[in-house]
């Protein structure tokens, strides 16, 4: 009840409360006691327009109780649930507390079920069709937003089905990818790089690393440039998952395929993040989710196609 | 024409103050318990049968099997309604509508022919308080031993009579909500968990309260259901013209009333047909005098109809001093045939055509429907994005629902522009029942189409069978 910084609409609704509730019950018993005229032909004696008369249908006397049984039910319900302003009510029952009631009923349900496929290897989990259905929606409830319903991405958010791993693809690497998230960050080098041509014949070479169409001049020119790349790509440039740093030779552009787009790397750097679900998820779920997601590209069958 | 005095205020007649205690009374009326007596005839024949009927359906069709399963069942848990060969998903609901129109339509046909013979015959409430009675007749005798019952000192016999009773009627109710409860559940796996006392808690809830309703209708509240809670009751009236066959005594010949011998000539007496026996008052199940004339409370049941006839025949008059007819019918005086002829009047015609025409077209759209349903959704995560080989690639989610009781394969295809190609896997196998989300994958070859959204289709049909679906989607080529 933080919205009520004093005591005053807590007690305006409480008495707004009992004075609605005691002034039906007043009615119910005021109308009880009044009587009314009955005529042989079963009318009260009112007469409009002069012939409009107004019958006399009482209401069952039950149906009064069935009133009064309603007041009863609503002053008790008043003093066992929340309802008179901030008053928490005899039962202490609250939405947060019920929600969590619920949540703790569901874990106690799907502990069990974690407990099971936790037990397993990633790659036996990765096989089990009811541990996969599980992963699939925690997949869409909480990955597909970036990485789209089907795990193949988009510009920037990474194709998780291609078997190309900028951070690693094993279980435990995955895993880590999951909890901690990751920050994958490219430096502006158009500076080390040296002036605009430069840049450009880099990109070339860069190009002509995965064998995508390119100026071969420019690229000869561009390879010397490369060593400043090399730090962390490395000089095949095949990358290296321990610093995050892309294969650039295996023709996937997570950020854009092209001249120009690598040319904007260069200058301009990017910093790209996975967030961490450290906390949003359970132990048991990230585990869960890692046998998914390396199951996407390590289907039996799959790997052998690549 | 527009009468002068249209404005002219109308004075409110004050209430007579007459003060004569007998007349004033409360605004709440104490009910009056109804000892209906038993009736026998041509009605209360009908009604018997259409008790069996109603009843023989609503206790028996939860234990029809239909191949591996019960033939009726509304499973809420998986949201998948089994009717016979059909199964239904939630989408299905507008049969539903259907059927619930197809009802309504029914009772106003029903009601502007012959009032209210819901109410008469088939109702629940008429049925059940039926069967209760027929309970109450057979252990404390009929009306006027249940009276004398009721009304004498506490005893030994009462107490048995009555516990008796009440155990039957209890044991009725249970029944029902376990049948009620056995439509949503399967029933013969209801009563194994029943007797291995492992029934599930809101099954159990449901049997106490549908048997509960059940036992406090049918047992005590009968007719002030019908006066006080039932809606039905209120607007049937309303589709009542002068051409509706009601119950109705005939005051022209009845009147004026009053006892008389057998032998007796009522002409010499100066009396109309009525022998004021008030038997018709006594059978009636709301405990109204019909002889007042159309009550609110009648259902139309015409218990009175049968015992007058029983009546009439004993003093060796002619039938029908109550008898079903209409009001125009009544007003002149007419003949049978001529009434009827009046049933085909544009009310009548109109419901009946408006009745048939959605009936038929229903049954047809259960005969022709497709057995699968197909959603189409794109993903909301990326819009388009540009795949290995220069493609424009945009991502569906689709979600297949076999309604057949078969494992199915589906085809996937997709049509609306240049170049459209399905990237991901063409056929998708649905087990049976079930409903499957895939994912689709649509490309086109880079610049093949302009910036925007396009309008494409995508098909599913099954491998096997005929059952086929086109869903209207978008792809979207960005700028």
């Amino acid at each position: 009840m933080s919205d009520f910084t004093h005591n005053f609409w807590s007690l305006f609704v409480t008495i707004v409360t009992v004075v609605s509730i005691l002034a039906c019950l007043i009615l119910l018993i005021a109308s009880g006691q009044v009587k009314t005229n009955n005529t042989p032909d079963n009318t009260t004696g009112h007469v409009w327009d002069g012939d409009l008369r107004e019958m006399n249908n009482p209401l069952p006397r039950w149906w009064k109780w069935m009133f009064i049984l309603t007041i009863v039910f609503a002053l008790a319900y008043l003093v066992a649930y929340p309802g008179f302003g901030s008053y928490p009510g005899q039962l202490g029952w609250s939405q947060e507390g019920a929600y969590q009631k619920e949540t703790e009923t569901a874990k106690a349900e799907l502990d069990p079920l974690y407990a099971r496929f936790v037990a397993m290897p990633t790659e036996q989990m990765a096989g089990n069709t009811q541990a996969m259905a599980v992963g699939e929606r925690l997949f869409m409830n909480n990955c597909a937003q970036c990485h789209g319903s089907d795990a193949r991405g988009s510009k920037s958010f990474p194709n998780l089905t291609d078997n190309d791993w900028i951070h690693g693809g094993t279980p435990e690497k995955i895993q880590e990818t999951i909890t901690k998230g990751r920050i994958g960050a490219m430096p502006p080098m158009a500076p080390a790089v040296g002036s605009g041509e430069d840049v450009k014949n880099l990109a070339h070479y860069v190009l002509s690393l995965s064998g995508s169409p390119h100026d071969s001049v420019r690229a000869g020119l561009g390879k010397s440039k490369f060593t400043v790349c090399a730090a962390c790509h490395g000089m095949d440039g095949k990358g290296n998952p321990a610093l995050g740093a892309p294969n650039l030779t295996d023709d996937i552009w997570l950020h854009g395929w092209g001249e120009n787009a690598i040319i904007a790397m260069i200058n301009n750097g990017k910093t790209n993040q996975m967030p961490a679900q450290e906390g949003k998820l359970t132990d048991a779920q990230i585990q869960v989710l890692t046998a998914y997601v390396w199951g996407l590209s390590n289907k039996p069958g799959a790997t052998a196609a690549k | 024409m527009s009468s002068p005095d249209a404005s002219k205020v109308i004075p409110i007649v004050p209430v007579a103050t007459g003060n004569d205690g007998d007349n004033v009374v409360s605004l709440y009326a104490a009910a009056k318990k109804v000892y209906p007596r038993s009736v026998q005839g041509v009605f209360a024949r009908w009604r018997w049968a259409m008790v069996f009927l109603t009843q023989l359906v609503f206790y028996g069709l939860p234990w029809l099997e239909w191949g591996q399963r019960q033939a009726v069942l509304f499973d809420l848990n998986t949201r998948r309604f089994y009717i016979f060969g059909l199964v239904l998903y939630p989408q299905d609901f507008i049969y539903l509508t259907g059927l619930l129109v197809i009802s309504a339509l029914s009772l106003f046909l029903f009601t502007a022919v012959a009032g209210r013979l819901w109410c008469g015959y088939t109702c629940p409430q008429t049925v059940y308080s039926e069967i209760f009675m027929w309970v109450e007749r057979k252990i404390e005798g009929d009306r006027t031993l249940r009276m004398r019952l009721d009304e004498s000192p506490a005893s030994l016999e009462k107490f048995v009579k009555k516990t008796f009773k009440h155990v039957v009627w209890i044991s009725i109710a249970l029944w029902t909500g376990y049948t009620f409860v056995g439509y949503f559940t399967p029933i013969r796996e209801l009563g194994m968990a029943f007797l291995q006392t492992q029934m599930g808690s809101w099954e159990v809830f449901w049997v106490l309260f549908y048997g509960f309703a059940t036992y406090g209708n049918a047992g005590f509240l009968r007719e002030q259901v019908c006066k006080y809670m039932c809606p039905y009751a209120r607007f049937q009236s309303a589709m009542f013209d002068r051409d509706t066959l009601i119950v109705t005594y005939d005051p022209a010949r009845g009147e004026p009333r009053g006892s008389r011998s057998r032998k007796a000539d009522p002409k010499a007496l100066r009396l109309g047909a009525c022998v004021d026996c008030g038997l018709c008052v006594q059978v009636c199940p709301t405990g109204i005098d019909i002889r007042k004339g159309l009550q609110y409370e009648c259902i139309s049941c015409a218990a009175c109809i049968d015992v007058c006839d029983g009546v009439m025949d004993k003093m060796n008059y002619p039938r029908g001093l109550i008898r079903q007819t209409t009001q125009n019918g009544l007003d002149g005086q007419w003949t049978q045939s001529q009434m009827w002829r009046r049933i085909f009047r544009p009310r009548v015609l109109v419901y009946s055509g408006v009745l048939l025409a959605l009936t038929v077209g229903l049954l047809t759209s259960l005969v022709v429907r497709t057995p699968l349903k197909v959603d189409v959704v794109r993903d909301r995560a990326a819009l388009s994005r540009i795949v290995a080989g220069g493609r424009l690639e945009n991502v569906y989610r689709i979600q297949i629902m076999n309604a057949t009781e078969t494992e199915q394969q589906y085809r996937l295809s997709a049509t609306g522009l240049e170049g459209l190609e399905l990237a991901s896997d063409t056929e998708v196998t649905v087990g049976p029942a079930e409903s499957r989300w895939v994912p689709v994958r649509l490309q086109i070859p880079y610049g093949s189409a302009a910036p925007g959204s396009h309008p494409v289709e995508i098909q599913i049909g099954a491998v096997q069978g005929s059952a086929h679906i086109a869903e209207k989607s978008v792809f979207i080529v960005p700028r």
